[in-house]
């Protein structure tokens, strides 16, 4: 191990502004990845929170936990009520009536928050160049409501609404939405995906899209012990696996340029990733061949996207 | 200096919103509210309004901005007709229940199917239970002061106000009035601070999850506080005639005094039942017109008063709650029923989907109505849709 990497981590605060004591299930990736991105967001921030888990384990009233301003309204909104936050500041700085301050103005949303619901927000926000950001948590179902497919649940997971069956042995039949692609489509100046396995480019990467002019989107995969059907001491772990088999690559997009995090000279077998998860485990070799080639084709583009910058 | 002016109801309207000074406005077009959010956008290209327009890509996210903008401590206006209403009504009840002044303006419309841009109520009568202070105007003038008074009242009890405003009728349609001095409406709406701004330097958490055991108190305190507007509201308005000149309140009575019947009516079908009621009188008939210019929150004892000594109320509908009739119709019913001699009420439903309403129409209303009243009691219950081609 190299001295940096017992010492950069003691750079990072240790003040927590996403408070000890919610109601997260044990080893949720989601909650460990919003307490790092709070971290690198400081406290000069606007929250504003999707309904799903997050809302729902950090704001049983009359508690909260949270330290920066933070507000929630419904579902599929996050895009437009950021909007509307970081336009009302813009005004009433011009107008003087308050003072300037560089606040950062953040949304926060779930997978099915982002990439299903909130998709028509969301989008609305990126296209009229609104100064925020914004940090999809995807944990590939929609974990709140008791694990229901969303567009972002990879091909061949069971939920409880792409149940496996006699008729359906595969569960879920469809290829996970490129939701970072899309933000990319916006030609908006900072794109990149993220997993709280690799904390510090995670939140290096919150530090760039939240400095930056202009929206940003950050896709940060949140391994789910409980919708996934793994023990929670493996969140981490499958979070390293993701990025490893390719499954989840981690790039950044900077003004339309890919970059990718980290060079991965040869994927791991998708296998390994697949095994370890409840579910998974109904998957014949087939269907994994088939994901297997899927992420290999999927990983040559962005290669070749990082290669040539575009 | 008080300018006469011609103006459209649309017109109008951006012009209370221009000299409210609003900080965000939010807006998606749809027909027949366009000429405010273009006349508005007008005004800001021009510099004529220091605000931030968002053109929103819905509706959903006009009211959605619009929360967002208010909790952050701006002023906010909005405004929408029928099925952009509808649209919106999911984040209706969160500036209400989260006590956010968001301004709205309603350019009635239908509602499909079949489609229909043209005015009636359904989209207003759809409302009714969000938590928004309503109120209905007759004409421009009307359009312009609600508009103005709507801010005051909205930041004064720290609930969202919506005016309704018939879609064309109003919007579309120009009429004389009288704009008063920016300077005049400044005074009259001072400087806005929301006490609970999302602010990092004094943080907040806003729309927090309730389980059972704090959700009924929330609701609770909720409904307190929403009854209690009511006075403000008054009290608003009459500041608003001692400035202006022009009075309002909860119900307004046109040659009521010796009526024994009365027409009530919202919007502007208002104006055709005043001159209706006139030609009534010379007839002889003893009418009078209630005009209901508060919506919500209910003038439970406004109306009652109004009606002490009428023998017989006639009740104009602009949307049909289907299977129950008339909507405005069962709430006055219902206002009534404490009395202990009631009057009859006979609802009537017309004006759907743009359709006018005429003088004779009226007529028929208050001749068929008294018909109907001495009939058995599901012929009084029911509510009779006229002006059907058959």
């Amino acid at each position: 191990m190299d001295k940096e990497d017992l010492f950069i981590p003691r750079l990072v605060t240790t003040e927590e502004i996403f408070a000890p004591g919610h109601r997260a299930c044990i080893g949720c990736g989601e909650a460990l990845a919003v307490r790092l991105v709070c971290k690198a967001l400081g406290k000069n921030v606007i929250i504003v929170n999707a309904t799903g888990c997050i809302e729902i384990i950090s704001s049983l009233l009359p508690k909260t936990s949270w330290r920066v301003p933070w507000i929630h309204t419904i579902f599929e909104n996050v895009g437009a009520v950021v909007s509307g936050i970081e336009a009302a500041y813009k005004a009433r700085i011009r107008k003087g009536r308050i003072s300037p301050k560089d606040v950062k103005f953040v949304g926060f949303a779930g997978d099915g928050g982002t990439s299903d619901i909130g998709l028509q927000a969301l989008s609305g926000a990126m296209e009229r160049g609104h100064n925020f950001l914004y940090v999809c948590f995807d944990n590939e179902a929609y974990m709140n409501t008791g694990i229901q497919r969303s567009s972002a649940t990879p091909y061949g997971a069971w939920t409880t609404t792409a149940p496996v069956g006699e008729k359906q042995p595969l569960g879920q039949m469809t290829w996970k939405k490129n939701m970072p692609e899309i933000a990319v489509a916006h030609r908006i100046p900072y794109v990149a995906t993220a997993c709280p396995s690799y904390p510090l480019d995670l939140m290096d990467k919150v530090r760039r899209g939240s400095d930056i002019e202009g929206p940003a989107y950050i896709h940060i995969l949140s391994p789910c012990p409980t919708g996934w059907r793994v023990s929670p001491n493996l969140t981490v772990e499958l979070g390293r696996l993701a990025v490893e088999t390719g499954i989840f690559p981690l790039y950044e997009v900077i003004d339309g340029e890919y970059r990718l995090s980290f060079e991965l000279s040869e994927l791991k077998p998708v296998r390994e990733y697949i095994k370890k998860q409840g579910r998974f485990r109904h998957l014949s070799d087939d269907a994994i061949e088939r994901i297997q080639a899927r992420i290999e084709e999927d990983y040559t583009r962005l290669k070749s996207k990082a290669e040539t910058g575009l | 200096m008080i300018r006469r002016v011609g103006l459209e109801g649309s017109f109008a309207v951006a012009e209370a919103v221009r000299m409210a000074n609003a900080d965000v406005i939010a807006a998606y077009p749809i027909t027949p509210q366009t000429h405010i959010v273009e006349r508005l956008a007008e005004m800001i290209a021009e510099g004529e309004l220091d605000a931030e327009f968002i053109c929103v890509e819905s509706e959903h996210s006009a009211m959605s901005a619009c929360v967002g903008a208010s909790a952050a401590g701006a002023r906010v206006f909005t405004c929408s007709a029928g099925q952009g209403l509808e649209l919106m009504h999911e984040v209706l009840y969160i500036p209400s229940s989260m006590r956010l002044p968001v301004v709205a303006v309603a350019a009635n419309r239908a509602l499909s199917a079949p489609l229909s841009v043209w005015c009636d109520h359904s989209d207003a009568m759809s409302l009714r239970d969000t938590g928004w202070i309503q109120m209905f105007a007759e004409n421009n003038q009307q359009a312009f002061d609600l508009t103005v008074c709507a801010f005051r009242i909205a930041e004064a009890v720290l609930f969202p106000a919506m005016v309704h405003i018939d879609g064309f009728f109003l919007s579309h349609v120009i009429e004389d009035m009288e704009l008063p001095a920016d300077e005049a409406v400044r005074d009259f709406i001072p400087d806005y601070e929301h006490p609970f701004v999302l602010d990092p330097d004094n943080p907040v958490s806003m729309g927090c999850y309730a389980p059972p055991f704090i959700y009924p108190e929330t609701k609770k305190a909720q409904e307190v506080a929403f009854e209690q507007t009511k006075s403000e509201i008054i009290d608003v308005w009459n500041d608003f005639g001692r400035a202006f000149g022009r009075h309002y309140s909860p119900v307004e009575l046109y040659r009521m005094e010796d009526a024994r019947i009365a027409l009530l009516t919202m919007g502007s079908a208002s104006e055709t039942a005043m001159l209706a009621v006139d030609e009534m009188r010379e007839e002889g008939e003893a009418v009078g017109l209630i005009r209901l210019r508060l919506w919500r929150p209910f003038p439970f004892t406004e109306l009652r008063d109004a009606v002490k000594n009428v023998e017989l109320i006639v009740v104009l509908d602009r949307a049909v709650s289907f299977g129950m009739g008339g909507p405005v119709c069962s709430e006055v019913r219902s206002t009534l029923y404490q009395m202990e001699n009631k009057p009859h009420v006979i609802g009537f439903i017309g004006g759907l989907g743009g359709r006018d309403i005429s003088i004779e129409e009226f007529k028929y209303m208050v001749k068929r109505a008294q018909e109907r009243a001495k009939k058995r009691e599901e012929e009084i219950e029911k509510t009779e849709l006229f002006g059907i081609r058959e």
